[in-house]
């Protein structure tokens, strides 16, 4: 044991490889909920594609979810557009969680019009992060604004009824939100297994923390 | 000074054609009194056909079985002159339109803008390409040369005195613009070329010829300056197709469409203006015109944008009755300010600015369609927001991320009340509201915003959700 080497030696000279070989850069779109992230394969929302929110019911969170991803693409100058939801954001919250109310925009459209002006927004390039709710999407839609975040490079972002978890959907990655007992399940997510057991449901709030397991994969240095 | 011309050899009949769904198939145009119709332009495939100008109608058709034969309208010629002089406007500050079937352009003053002039003619030639006018294009000191050196040559680019002299010299009396009598006489004298013209004594050319001649002769070489009468751009635009045939569906407007805002295009990039408001009017036979009026935010001249919004208008459109004309009017050309782009600004393809893609959506969803968000200060919930403006700051209060547009009965028999209640009363000028606010929870575990009458603690109105 005398002849100690240290673990980066031996990856640079090739002789010892990772057993996952491609190291993720964290994401560069952070939940904001630490214990979120790092149940997330990517660290956070898959860039340029497609995640949906599954909500049983309106008003269980859905916003307290979303509104720390918003706050900071806004705050960084991102626009973020709202297309048909189902109420009135009511603006004094938004502000209160952080979002910049000038950058953001409400785009009203009857639900057939829905995905055509989703995927506008999302191809556009024009969008940090595109929110929608999509009205009983085939298929064949939510295909289609997938391909339209990754050509946009666009965090989209589609909020969808519970019952919509028995079908499979092109999205990257899915969110589950439950009440009674609240948790939030994610159901799939691309790049990875989804966690077993679900998150305990209101996260506690806080992008990192020392003792969160994703800043310990974080403390390995990466290789690509 | 260096002056260019572009000759319009077939100015009217490129106006017919452009606007036609088939170009190649053989097309004339005619004029003369019902009596003897004469072809006054064939276009090419007609020429092959074996039709010329000048031939007799009757004529024709002996020819060639099936051909189109277009009235030909002087006052039509005219605006498209006109079109071109304002897409002139862009390349030099004076332009004229004086001669017929030409444009005149000083273009030494525009050298440091655009290139030299190898570079400058290739642009001209491009967009007039673009626009489907055929052209021939001469360079000369002095305006009166240029549009003489064009009826010759095309490319032709004089710089100085002394090559201009040489050229002059050869150009065929008849080619300069001269009085046309004199120009006869010139030749029955034997005189060919203009070298020949130049050498005789100047007096007693001038007996033999007329002033008239001497004075076009020494415009040519610039001896005499005569000003040119600029063209001054008008402040609107107006643009109007008519149709031989009735037009049943908007989707055989496409075509002209396109044409109509690419026009458009091109006159506003010759003010640097751009449009933020026009009209598309359809005419019928009978009936008044239907307006489809097209609003844009902010001034935009990019000619695919422009189509594109048309277009989404047109869509919506039911039409009543057949078109017989379609026009586009732009009365209101505000200044164009292009929007700022970053150089390093790495973005996908496909890619449209906000502003653009806003103009879209509302192009197919409606006006006002798309909003923005702001705070507002008033303690009503209904009343605490606008769909614009600047933001006042918010409250620290507690408050729902969703309101209910319309509050509605709350009916959970098991729900919490968690916070509350908080008193809002307020608006006795307009709208009197005196309610208790409480924070509930649902028995299914949403948290909602619900109101009371004040006082009251029983029949709840939802008003909003803490998402």
């Amino acid at each position: 044991m005398s002849n100690v080497v240290a673990l980066d030696h031996l990856f640079d000279a090739r002789r010892l490889w990772r057993g996952q070989p491609q190291a993720r850069a964290p994401s560069r779109q952070p939940t904001g909920f630490a214990l979120l992230d790092a149940a997330l394969p990517g660290g956070g929302w898959p860039e340029g594609a497609l995640s949906e929110v599954l909500l049983p019911l309106d008003g269980i969170g859905e916003l307290t979810l979303l509104w720390p991803t918003l706050a900071r693409l806004t705050r960084a100058g991102g626009l973020v557009a709202l297309v048909a939801p189902p109420y009135l954001p009511f603006p004094a919250a938004w502000a209160h969680a952080g979002v910049q109310l000038d950058r953001l925009q409400v785009v009203r459209a009857e639900p057939r019009d829905v995905p055509w002006a989703t995927e506008q927004c999302l191809r556009s390039a024009a969008c940090a992060a595109v929110l929608c709710w999509p009205q009983q999407p085939d298929d064949r839609t939510l295909r289609r604004l997938q391909l339209a975040a990754e050509t946009g490079q666009c965090l989209g972002l589609a909020m969808r009824p519970a019952s919509a978890a028995a079908h499979a959907s092109p999205a990257a990655l899915r969110l589950a939100l439950e009440t009674n007992p609240a948790r939030l399940r994610v159901l799939k997510c691309r790049g990875g297994n989804p966690p077993a057991r679900p998150l305990p449901w209101p996260l506690p709030a806080g992008m990192s923390t020392t003792s969160s397991p994703g800043s310990l994969f974080a403390a390995v240095p990466d290789r690509a | 000074m260096l002056w260019a011309c572009i000759l319009l050899p077939q100015l009217a009949l490129d106006g017919v054609l452009r606007r036609h769904a088939t170009p190649d198939e053989p097309l004339v145009l005619v004029d003369g009194p019902v009596q003897r119709r004469v072809l006054r332009a064939v276009n090419t495939a007609a020429k092959t056909a074996g039709l010329r100008a000048g031939m007799p109608l009757a004529t024709a058709q002996a020819i060639c079985a099936r051909f189109a034969a277009v009235e030909h309208d002087p006052a039509e010629t005219t605006r498209w002159h006109d079109f071109l002089a304002a897409w002139a406007y862009r390349y030099g500050a004076q332009v004229s339109r004086q001669m017929p079937a030409a444009l005149l352009i000083e273009v030494e003053a525009s050298f440091r803008l655009f290139g030299p002039w190898p570079r400058m003619e290739a642009m001209l030639r491009e967009d007039l390409a673009a626009l489907g006018f055929r052209h021939r294009i001469a360079l000369a000191p002095n305006p009166w040369a240029a549009r003489a050196l064009a009826g010759v040559h095309d490319g032709l680019a004089i710089t100085h005195e002394a090559p201009l002299k040489q050229a002059l010299g050869q150009l065929p009396v008849e080619r300069a613009g001269l009085p046309s009598e004199a120009a006869g006489s010139l030749r029955r004298m034997g005189l060919r070329r203009l070298a020949q013209v130049y050498a005789l004594p100047r007096a007693a050319l001038g007996r033999r010829v007329g002033t008239d001649t001497l004075d076009q002769l020494d415009r040519l070489d610039g001896t005499l300056a005569t000003p040119l009468t600029l063209y001054q751009p008008p402040d609107h635009f107006e643009s109007r197709i008519e149709f031989n045939y009735e037009v049943g569906a908007t989707g055989q407007l496409l075509f002209p469409l396109r044409r109509m805002t690419g026009d458009l295009a091109a006159y506003l990039a010759g003010r640097d203006g751009g449009v933020q408001r026009f009209v598309l009017r359809l005419e019928h036979d009978r009936g008044a015109a239907t307006d489809i009026p097209i609003g844009l935010l902010a001034p935009e001249r990019d000619a695919a944008m422009l189509f594109e919004l048309a277009r989404g208008r047109l869509d919506l459109v039911q039409l009543a009755a057949p078109v017989r004309a379609l026009q586009l009017i732009a009365r209101e050309l505000p200044p164009f300010v292009p929007a700022g782009r970053d150089l390093f600004d790495v973005r996908p393809q496909q890619a449209v600015p906000w502003e653009q893609l806003r103009e879209r959506l509302r192009a197919r969803l409606g006006d006002d369609a798309v909003h923005g968000l702001a705070v507002h200060a008033d303690h009503r919930p209904e009343r605490a927001w606008r769909d614009h403006g600047d933001s006042v700051a918010a409250p620290p209060l507690s408050r729902p991320g969703w309101l209910l547009a319309q509050p509605v009965p709350l009916r959970d028999r098991e729900m919490r009340i968690l916070a509350g209640p908080e008193r809002i009363e307020s608006g006795w000028w307009d709208g009197d509201v005196r309610r208790d606010y409480y924070v509930v929870e649902t028995a299914a575990g949403q948290r909602a915003w619900a109101f009371c009458p004040a006082g009251e603690r029983g029949g709840f109105m939802l008003h909003g959700w803490f998402a």
